[in-house]
């Protein structure tokens, strides 16, 4: 799944019209934003970007090129294929849009190096979420990979984490969310409340979990917490007994046939909800509008024991400096100033600096996405498509209620090796 | 090759010159003869075996998430020999190969049978031939995925079903079970039997039909004691494109079975997924030694070249 953006590089009368337009958008438009985006449009910077999040989405790139003059070259990856080329192609890329466990895996070995946040001109607006694990100060943190918790460095040139907030910032984080069930109202039959529902007997052979073994087993780590069967340290990073433990227990609800199916990629998850195949699943939360879309009742259900969360966010290249350096500081702080924010806001996602993300977004768009109000009007996706009608709220409610109830984030395990030779036996079983 | 290089030694010979000439002649035939047949040597060298080889070299290495690490390590195959779970995705395949292979052949030399015998003009014969194939200028994928919302809870089976009152709630083992992937397996599969077959029963001499109803054989005589006999090179070549397909089969499976079933091929794409690919490769080669064997053992009952 390779999905480039490139602008073609020989010159056209029209290709030259329309660069000189965007070389004029940009000295007009931007003048509010940054203060010197007229350089880059007379030496044109190129930026390669690859990565699992926004790097698919390619009006970005599209506006980065008109607000900056920077030619964002974007590749989109799977998780596993990005953490193997950050570490093993460095000089491929200068931008690694990657999540937070992915970070943890690659950055010991010193391919992304710090960014300083006296540069990064909208740090003060990131939500302390990335810099404390604390949405408010009362929240509990979270286990797993927590973004914070892999988020500085005491000193540039360091291979391990800081324990607390420093100068020195790996990552500015970009795109998050918190995942749940996703059930169909209609035919489950009564209230879902738990993780624990999943492996009710009335909903025997009426049950999906997805199979990617990382997040698949942190799935299974809610539901076997939420059942009581065990109590675990740390669900992003369980000690062997556990991941056996957590095993068994899946092989046995197999085998009594209590799963209709796993589902590896998006549009299966939403094929088995949409047909009724399945009335209860792990899912995520663009499956649940694309179920929705189809007229058919989808709920992302939030559950009591809280949301498995995943984040991602930018980092900058080890072998950046000069003026490709700036260049890239440039965009991550045109990133954070809020067009990009309030397009993923609407796409249902969360951005890092949501005060910023709000003057991009009507006061309806905010109060549906970010403060759980009932949209006055009907909801538009960026794409300009019907996502939600009049009146529609949305599920679990505001931001501050579904990221301030996390239970745990994607995580990467000491044990991982380990944990993925018993999921292949699970889905073997 | 090695015909063609005889008959032209022969040829010289024959011609009764022997001596100098003759003998550049056998040498430059000699040398042309291999230069022939460097084309074919190089693509088949560079595409087929060379890539194999990088295979069992990378299958003794060792690696991590990040990279591949030159080694002569064991521990790839001692893995996964040593695990039950490849014992069971073998014994899944294997039921799947067998299953698929039975019924293609059921039907594929049915399907054939009816095209070469009971069809009277060669035109009707080309024509019934080609509706066969005209499912296979869809994709794969497609005519896998159509059977989904067919065989589903609330597909077209089970509805039509209960709005009969044959049964009262929707059958489940139509989708997501062993029995779907191998209906889509033998969809997806049969023409490859029906092909070769075709092509050895319109090649037997009718003569020899009439002559066995002549000595006085029954139908199912002829059929068992004159036409299956003759048309064994045919149904060999469909069984080896058959087995090969469904041992290497993944989409068919993972789809199908909705992720419930494992196969060889499909645990090998998890590996390379999670980049273990030296893990991957030991399985590759275990799988090409698999399947190498029970191709020679198709050949080994039924001699293609010398019956064809």
């Amino acid at each position: 799944m390779t999905n480039d953006t490139k602008t073609p590089k020989g010159i056209s009368r029209r290709g030259l019209l329309k660069s000189g337009a965007a070389a004029t958008g940009a000295i007009v438009g931007s003048g509010l934003i940054t203060g010197f985006p007229t350089i880059w449009a007379q030496n044109p910077i190129t930026l390669r970007q690859f990565g699992t999040g926004v790097s698919n989405i390619n009006a970005i790139a599209e506006k980065c090129k008109a607000d900056l003059g920077i030619t964002l070259e974007m590749t989109a990856t799977d998780s596993d294929a990005a953490a193997q080329r950050a570490v093993t192609q460095p000089d491929s890329y200068d931008i690694a849009d990657i999540e937070y466990w992915i970070l943890k895996k690659v950055f010991p070995a010193g391919v992304i190096q710090p960014m300083d946040i006296k540069k990064l001109k909208y740090y003060d607006k990131i939500v302390p979420l990335f810099k404390t694990g604390k949405l408010k100060p009362d929240s509990i943190i979270a286990q797993g990979t927590a973004p914070h918790t892999v988020g500085y460095v005491e000193a540039i040139g360091d291979k391990t984490f800081a324990k607390g907030e420093t100068q020195f910032f790996t990552m500015v984080p970009t795109i998050y969310n918190a995942d749940t069930l996703g059930i169909r109202p209609d035919l489950v039959g009564r209230d879902i409340t738990s993780w624990a529902d999943i492996m009710d007997p009335a909903f025997k052979g009426k049950t999906s979990i997805l199979n990617i073994p990382s997040i698949g087993i942190m799935d299974a780590a809610m539901i076997m917490e939420s059942m009581g069967n065990i109590k675990y340290a740390d669900k992003g990073n369980m000690t062997k007994e556990e991941i056996d433990a957590t095993i068994d227990f899946l092989i046995k609800a197999k085998q009594d046939g209590q799963f209709r199916a796993f589902w590896k990629s998006f549009d299966e998850s939403v094929n088995l909800m949409a047909s009724g195949e399945v009335v209860i699943q792990s899912m995520w939360s663009p499956a649940v509008a694309a179920v929705r879309s189809k007229g058919i009742a989808c709920k992302y259900q939030p559950l009591k024991e809280g949301y498995r969360s995943w984040g991602g966010g930018l980092g900058l290249a080890a072998h950046l400096e000069g003026a490709q350096l700036d260049a890239a500081y440039e965009y991550i702080n045109w990133y954070t100033s809020g067009w990009v924010g309030g397009y993923l806001n609407r796409q249902g996602y969360y951005s890092a600096a949501m005060d910023t993300a709000k003057e991009f977004m009507t006061a309806d768009e905010w109060g549906y996405w970010i403060e759980g109000k009932a949209a006055s009007g009907d909801i538009m996706s960026p794409e300009g498509k019907i996502m939600e009608k009049a009146g529609a709220v949305r599920d679990g409610g505001s931001f501050e209620e579904r990221m301030g109830k996390v239970a745990c984030w994607n995580s990467v395990m000491d044990e991982d090796r380990y944990m993925v030779k018993r999921w292949n036996e699970f889905i073997a079983a | 090759m090695t015909a063609a290089i005889t008959e032209d030694d022969t040829q010289i010979d024959a011609a009764g010159k022997p001596g100098f000439v003759a003998n550049i002649g056998k040498m430059s035939s000699h040398v042309a003869s291999y230069l022939q047949a460097v084309p074919l040597a190089m693509i088949l060298g560079f595409f087929f075996l060379l890539p194999i080889l990088m295979i069992a070299v990378v299958s003794f290495w060792d690696y991590d998430f990040a990279s591949l690490y030159p080694d002569f390590l064991t521990t790839n195959y001692t893995d996964t020999l040593g695990s039950w779970v490849t014992w069971k995705t073998y014994l899944n395949t294997l039921k799947y190969t067998a299953l698929v292979w039975g019924l293609t052949l059921l039907i594929g030399f049915w399907v054939a049978y009816f095209l070469a015998f009971h069809i009277r003009t060669t035109t009707m014969q080309m024509v019934l031939f080609l509706v066969c194939t005209v499912p296979f200028l869809t994709s794969n994928i497609i005519r896998m995925i159509s059977w989904i919302p067919v065989l589903g809870r609330n597909g077209l089976v089970n509805t039509t079903l209960i709005e009969m009152g044959v049964i009262p709630r929707p059958i489940e083992w139509l989708l997501y079970s062993d029995f779907a992937v191998v209906l889509a397996m033998v969809h997806l599969n049969t023409l490859f039997m029906v092909t070769p077959i075709f092509n050895t029963l319109m090649r037997i001499d009718r003569s020899l039909i009439e002559a066995a109803r002549d000595a006085g054989a029954n139908g199912w005589q002829i059929l068992w004691n004159v036409i299956i006999p003759l048309a064994k090179p045919g149904i060999a070549i469909g069984s080896i494109f058959v087995v090969t397909l469904v041992m290497a089969d993944f989409s068919t499976v993972q789809v199908m079975s909705g992720g419930q079933s494992a196969s060889v091929a499909l645990m090998m794409k998890n590996q390379m997924s999670l980049l273990q690919y030296p893990a991957a490769a030991a399985n590759a080669v275990v799988l090409l030694m698999v399947v190498l064997l029970m191709v020679a053992a198709i050949l080994r009952v039924v001699d293609i070249r010398k019956e064809l």
